[in-house]
């Protein structure tokens, strides 16, 4: 969308098709795309309700007094969410029509070099033509492959507009969807457990996935490692049989709802790039570009999360997108930067990161060329209510060969996200440790804490 | 030859940093700390303004006004709170003191496992390498040491000249330590600072009846666009403000309650009402009356009282230094003076040369929407280089939590000011809104390197957070167009 608004502003005709095939279960959503619907924006505002779960229960101990006995009701919080996702809907049409940008509610795929076909709801096909064409389909969660996943489970494309409230919930997957979404559901008060094959939060800092992990376990998480589910049936209730990854044992436990979370495949199968010649990553749908963001077929872009190595993430797409559409049509030449993204892992305690993971870092530059400083911390509005004193996290990897150059941030507390966008901007300016270390810090907030507590 | 290789006066955040790292060295360090009970007879331990009576049981007062907003949100998120939701003071002044004591207990702790010797004396000169004092108890004692830190901090000033001021007013110092809750408080602000507006902001929050009277403008020195939009957020959130109003007496009434009568500057006319409770946040002035520094010859501002010092933090006096609060012109905060005491230390004892930078400090004020700033605020980038020469960005945002919540944003707001030539340098960033020190503190880092906006633009946002709006900033004052952020 963001290519779009940017490509009409300087003159172009465009159109946009979005149209989102519904899940096993039949949810589907309007016009914003994954972040809007069933991603980033209903994610957080879950998150946020969790957080308040945790906020009342400080409250008492600054002085705040009310009933013992404080529910939570799911209707009321999807509902108040859906609203204004509905209204996220409603604005982006307003803002494609007010620049003159034709949106169609389709499903396209080509059927020739520079044509496509489109497809809407009721059947009704058309074709249309363009100079250039953006893939920028996005994703969809994958389903296990097991008997009863597309039947009984659900995604995160059905969490965030359920109707009922999960209850007792199975999370498959140790990805940041899946923890993000066992956190918030057990900061509303629900049974979560997580079942994990392996390791957690695959592509992040160990260390810090590992204590992300560990945050959850202590405030009620239950976590089942080093299983699979083999079956999901409903014999009465949900039930859901996993195999060891280590030997012959058996589990099986009855949920209410079972969360699949164990990753997302590129929307590229069917929309018909065999036909035009775009290659694709036959593993995993992927689309390879160079760094314009250009197919193997020149007039063909691809922007977002179907990129072949390159990060899923609403804010990348957006940066991606709009400067593709200044080097197409504003005689732009700015490529998009892909180093040193920062992003946060919303769980109950955040974890927010920008640059290398310490693992990646010492396979890059080698253990003794680099610096790590690390502290643990105690937000000050913690104390109070007496919450954790050693769970608070935050560790920079500096390459010693380059002045102390800060290579890796890596923060865990409250408000990780806010924390670490300023600090994301410092390491785009190659702030060392020395300047870390003269730069005063704000008193009392978590932010501060780098500065003069870290050591080694 | 001396006692001790150096003596701090004053057991604050400036002089207990200065202190602890000077014993890094190995040298024989002394710590005179001693509270004057406030008017009112309030007194507390070691660790100075900011432990016990400044940043720490403001932030935590603050918290819990944060709270009592987050109660009300939680309703919209579906958390069922039957009414009626209430605030006892003392539950949260007990937890609040109870936590601050043990700050006390773990610097005196600190001191001890360092082998800093601590006294709890009022200390003053009498000559330039000797400080004598009493004890509570009575007993003279007499210190000589080789170097002098002074770090006495400052206290609230009273405004004596109005009737019933010193009698019946309270400060800052007194504020955190009530057991009972101030209940309908009178805060009378003259000019400054963001004291009155912090703590007006938490009484308010709590669901206390809070008036502000103000002489003049909130917030002096601060960016004036920035302080009206906070002013405005806190009388939309139930703060009443007096403006332009001058108190003239407090009297004591029948029932206990004050009395406070003022003129209101802008109508001529002479208004007065009924409080529980009157503070007084008209100011700081430095604790140096009975330090006896004419006698050593250690030169004062005249006007000011403040210790005048060079950017080694040297006194007129070669061997005496001051850091903190009680300097002449330097920003009155808990990590520059932490800060300068180390750095201090280090050059005293430990060989090293790196002077304290004192630019691009960046601070927030803990208002019920906060507000965090490092570098110049509009108006002094337009005096130093001139409007033409500036760029400034901003926008009105929403955060995404208060959509459910129903909560009003208008005041949600960023401005970054930067040098308009070639790759315009950031001079100055400022934001209003949730966790402002938060955000505000990776910022300044990036400033300190010489963060340009192209920089700035070329890093990509943490989605959804409310810094990330800082990435995307792309409109300008100069181009007149409508700064209000649309769209995820």
């Amino acid at each position: 969308l963001s290519l779009l608004q940017e490509a009409a502003v300087l003159g172009k005709k465009v159109m946009v098709l979005d149209y989102v095939v519904p899940t096993p279960l039949g949810t589907s959503w309007g016009l914003g795309g994954t972040c809007v619907n069933v991603g980033c924006i209903p994610k957080k505002l879950m998150h946020q309700a969790a957080l308040l779960g945790q906020a009342l229960q400080d409250s008492r101990k600054y002085g705040w007094q009310y009933e013992e006995q404080v529910k939570h009701n799911w209707e009321i919080m999807v509902e108040a969410i859906q609203n204004y996702i509905g209204s996220l809907n409603w604005g982006y049409r307003v803002s494609l029509r007010e620049k003159s940008v034709t949106y169609m509610n389709s499903y396209g795929e080509f059927v020739e070099p520079h044509k496509i076909k489109a497809t809407n709801r009721k059947g009704q096909v058309t074709y249309h033509t363009a100079e250039t064409f953006v893939l920028a389909t996005g994703e969809r969660p994958r389903y296990m492959g097991i008997p009863g996943d597309k039947e009984y489970c659900i995604t995160s494309d059905d969490l965030f507009s359920l109707p009922y409230c999960p209850g007792k919930t199975l999370v498959v997957g140790a990805s940041y969807v899946a923890l993000e979404c066992a956190g918030f559901l057990a900061g509303l008060g629900l049974d979560v457990t997580v079942m994990v094959r392996s390791i957690l939060l695959r592509g992040f800092d160990q260390e810090m996935a590992e204590r992300v992990g560990a945050h959850m376990e202590t405030h009620g998480v239950k976590f089942i490692r080093k299983f699979v589910p083999s079956k999901a049936s409903m014999p009465g209730r949900l039930k859901v049989t996993a195999k060891s990854t280590e030997g012959s044992d058996i589990l099986e436990g009855e949920y209410n709802t079972v969360l699949i979370a164990i990753g997302r495949d590129a929307c590229t199968r069917n929309i018909g790039l065999e036909t035009i010649g775009v290659k694709i990553n036959e593993k995993n749908g992927k689309v390879p570009v160079n760094d314009e963001e250009q197919t193997n077929v020149p007039y063909v872009y691809a922007i977002g999360d179907i990129l072949e190595g390159k990060l899923e993430l609403t804010p990348v797409a957006i940066q991606a997108g709009k400067l593709l559409a200044r080097r197409l049509y504003g005689g732009g030449s700015t490529k998009c930067d892909y180093i040193n993204v920062p992003t946060t892992v919303f769980t109950p305690l955040e974890y927010g990161c920008c640059g290398l993971a310490e693992e990646r870092a010492i396979e890059q530059y080698g253990k003794q060329n680099l610096e790590v400083y690390h502290s643990l911390f105690w937000p000050l509005e913690w104390t109070v209510p007496g919450r954790d004193n050693n769970t608070c996290y935050a560790k920079i990897i500096c390459n010693k060969n380059d002045s102390n150059r800060v290579i890796g941030f890596h923060v865990l507390g409250p408000n990780a996200g806010e924390v670490t966008q300023g600090f994301a901007a410092a390491i785009k300016c190659g702030i060392t440790k020395e300047l870390l270390d003269e730069t005063i810090g704000i008193h009392p907030t978590c932010a501060e804490v780098r500065e003069d507590k870290l050591h080694l | 030859k001396s006692e001790y290789d150096l003596l701090v006066i004053g057991g604050g955040s400036g002089g207990l940093a200065c202190a602890k790292e000077a014993a890094q060295f190995g040298r024989k360090v002394a710590v005179l700390d001693y509270v004057e009970p406030s008017p009112q007879g309030t007194q507390w331990g070691l660790g100075g303004t900011c432990v016990n009576v400044g940043c720490i049981p403001k932030k935590l007062m603050h918290q819990a006004a944060l709270l009592g907003s987050a109660l009300k949100d939680a309703q919209h998120y579906g958390w069922n709170i039957s009414q009626p939701v209430q605030h006892t003071w003392s539950v949260m002044a007990q937890a609040v003191q109870n936590y601050v004591k043990s700050l006390n207990w773990g610097h005196r702790v600190q001191l001890q496992d360092k082998k800093v010797k601590y006294f709890n004396i009022k200390g003053s000169f009498s000559d330039p390498h000797t400080i004598r004092g009493l004890t509570k108890a009575g007993k003279e004692i007499v210190i000589t040491a080789e170097k002098i830190v002074i770090a006495t901090g400052g206290r609230p000033k009273y405004p004596t000249h109005i009737a019933g001021a010193l009698e019946y007013g309270i400060t800052s110092d007194d504020l955190f330590w009530l057991k009972e809750s101030p209940g309908k408080t009178d805060l009378y602000h003259s000019f400054v600072l963001y004291v009155s507006l912090e703590c007006a902001g938490f009484l308010t929050g709590i669901g206390l009846d809070t008036t502000v009277m103000i002489r003049s403008i909130p917030l002096r020195g601060f960016d004036q666009q920035m302080s009206s939009l906070v002013a405005e957020h806190m009388e939309s959130y139930g703060t009443k403000f007096l403006k332009k109003c001058i108190p003239t007496k407090v009297e004591k009434l029948e029932s206990n309650k004050l009395q406070v009568t003022w003129k209101n500057t802008d109508l001529g006319t002479e208004e007065s009402d009924s409080f529980d409770t009157v503070m007084w946040a008209v100011g700081r002035v430095p604790d140096t009356k009975t330090l006896n520094l004419e006698t050593v010859g250690v030169k004062t501002n005249p006007e000011t009282g403040k210790i005048i010092v060079d950017a080694s933090e040297a006194t007129s006096v070669p061997h005496i230094y001051a850091i903190g609060d009680i300097t002449e012109g330097r920003p009155e905060l808990t990590p520059t003076a932490i800060a300068a005491g180390k750095l201090l230390a280090r050059r005293l004892f430990g060989q090293a040369s790196e002077l304290m930078d004192y630019d691009n400090v960046p601070t927030t004020v803990f208002t019920p929407l906060e507000y965090g700033c490092v570098g110049l605020s509009e108006e002094k980038a337009v005096q130093c280089y001139g409007s033409d020469n500036i760029e400034v960005f901003h926008a009105y945002y929403k955060p995404l939590e208060f959509t459910v919540a129903e909560r009003d944003a208008t005041q949600c707001y960023i401005k970054m000011v930067c040098l308009r030539e070639r790759e315009q340098r950031i001079l100055g960033l400022h934001f209003i809104g949730p966790n402002a020190g938060e955000v505000i503190q990776g910022f300044a880092l990036g400033i300190k390197c010489g963060a340009t906006y192209r920089q700035l633009m070329k890093t990509i946002g943490i989605h959804p957070t409310c810094a990330e709006e800082i990435t995307k900033l792309h409109i300008t004052k100069r181009s007149g167009l409508d700064a209000t952020v649309t769209g995820c």
